[in-house]
């Protein structure tokens, strides 16, 4: 724990000494303490946590929608080759399209408002769980599936107790992955239309050459996407009580 | 005479061209043990698995009993399961599943592993919990598919011995696939070679339980057997 801070605080003490020393000037980027003022003003002034808020239910109801989707088409195609058949190619088609491109086009369908910003999310974040579900499943050890099914496992209890469960690390990769690109996703919606939330605050402080606001900002979705990514770590600890015997480190 | 555990009357087995097992007959009576011999691609396993109901037959007819499992060559756990769990894995839920698992558990001595996950087994642990998931089900027909063959050669002999005692307590009939020699010697009531898809050597064994490895008519059996399958001893 100690050993990961290292780096993280290395970064702000350079940080700190670059621009008290003038090396870099404010204009070009905010000091820490700087920083600090304009984070404490817009905490006290301008209802930051209100813009938090808001960015964060946006990025969770487009996390929930576009990996849910991703996990129960994942789970299809990897336990059924018609299913696979189906999607899978298109669906692989799909993932190539660059998902920035439909924020234009979804502006015109469902305006600029929450639905727009939780759509693009969410179609960001179906890709890459789809892909680590259905792979996931389908890598699933068939000789166990076997024995499992001679021992009297079928069907829908097959699935629950045994594919599911051991097809869990590929699915919590994938909504790691998910979980990370629902940030990235928000930070291009918010930038593009916003009249509430951190992409907001970011457009604001970029027109008004504020350079502490922008920083506080860029700090902020930061620490959303590390801790998208620590709630993951916690779930693969809770559902996964098995794997710590098994896995390497 | 009682019905036998396991009649296969005329089977034809085919991939592609090949035909693995071709109009072969073979019966196990009740509570006997039978072992199979043959070398690799001799279509051992293959008609194992028709006896599980996992390959079907391009011809003839199989009868089972109701009641059949297995021990394959790995123990199959589900690494997501406890180990008890991993016992009675398809078996209705039940308040006395648990009580049921730890009793299958106590016969092949791992009762206080109950509650532990399979990953943190041994390969000679893990295949005995793959022989208490066999035995909880009071099987009718137990079929081994070289369920020793995985394992060191100390931890193999530990559990030849097991399975011995635990089949002369349950009387099941019994069907093990090997290509070991001796191994089917010390431990079937008769021995099965199979050769180009059929039966090619019937052979019963009479020795006194429990046996052990050597001695005149052990190695005359054994030298029988090894000379059936194209190996010649040097005398």
């Amino acid at each position: 724990m100690a050993l990961r801070a290292l780096l993280p605080a290395a970064i702000v003490f350079l940080w700190w000494g670059l621009t008290g020393s003038g090396v870099i000037r404010g204009v070009d980027l905010a000091s820490p303490t700087s920083t600090w003022h304009a984070f404490t003003y817009l905490l006290m002034h301008q209802d930051l946590l209100g813009d938090i808020g808001i960015s964060a239910r946006r990025a969770v109801l487009g996390l929930l929608i576009g990996g849910g989707l991703g996990l129960v088409l994942g789970l299809i195609v990897g336990l059924f080759a018609l299913a696979e058949e189906i999607f899978d190619s298109s669906l692989q088609m799909f993932r190539t399209l660059p998902y920035p491109a439909f924020i234009f086009l979804f502006i015109v369908w469902f305006g600029i408002g929450e639905k727009a910003k939780v759509i693009l999310i969410a179609l960001a974040c179906l890709t890459p769980m789809y892909l680590n579900v259905s792979n996931g499943v389908r890598n699933v050890d068939r000789r166990i599936v076997e024995a499992a099914r001679t021992f009297g496992l079928r069907g829908w209890r097959l699935v629950r107790q045994v594919v599911f469960p051991l097809a869990l690390p590929s699915i919590l990769n994938g909504l790691r992955f998910a979980a990370g690109i629902s940030v990235v996703a928000l930070v291009f919606a918010e930038t593009i239309a916003a009249s509430q939330g951190i992409g907001y605050l970011v457009t604001q402080a970029a027109t008004f050459d504020n350079m502490p606001d922008l920083v506080v900002c860029i700090i902020i979705y930061a620490i959303l996407g590390i801790g998208a990514d620590v709630l993951v770590r916690i779930l693969e600890r809770v559902t996964m009580p098995w794997r710590r015997h098994l896995a390497v480190r | 005479m009682e019905t036998p555990a396991v009649i296969v009357r005329g089977v034809t087995k085919t991939f592609g061209v090949r035909d693995v097992l071709s109009d072969l007959d073979l019966t196990v009576g009740r509570g006997e043990f039978v072992a199979l011999l043959g070398a690799s691609g001799s279509g051992k396993t293959t008609l194992l698995r028709i006896l599980l109901g996992l390959e079907t037959v391009s011809q003839g007819d199989v009868f089972v009993p109701e009641v059949r499992t297995t021990v394959f060559q790995e123990p199959r756990l589900v690494a997501s399961m406890k180990v008890w769990r991993n016992v009675v894995i398809g078996q209705p839920r039940q308040l006395s599943s648990r009580g049921r698992a730890v009793a299958a558990l106590r016969e092949v001595a791992l009762e206080g592993h109950a509650d532990v996950w399979p990953g943190t087994l041994s390969g000679g642990e893990a295949q005995r919990v793959a022989l208490a998931r066999a035995l909880v089900r009071e099987p009718q027909l137990l079929l081994l598919d070289e369920p020793f063959a995985a394992l060191d050669a100390l931890t193999r002999l530990k559990m030849q011995a097991l399975v011995a005692d635990l089949c002369a307590r349950h009387r099941p009939g019994v069907l093990l696939v090997t290509h070991d020699v001796e191994e089917a010697v010390l431990l079937a009531d008769r021995v099965f070679v199979l050769k180009e898809g059929r039966i090619s050597l019937n052979l019963e064994v009479n020795l006194p339980r429990p046996r052990r490895a050597g001695g005149e008519e052990f190695d005359a059996l054994r030298d029988l057997l090894l000379g059936e399958l194209g190996v010649q001893q040097p005398h």
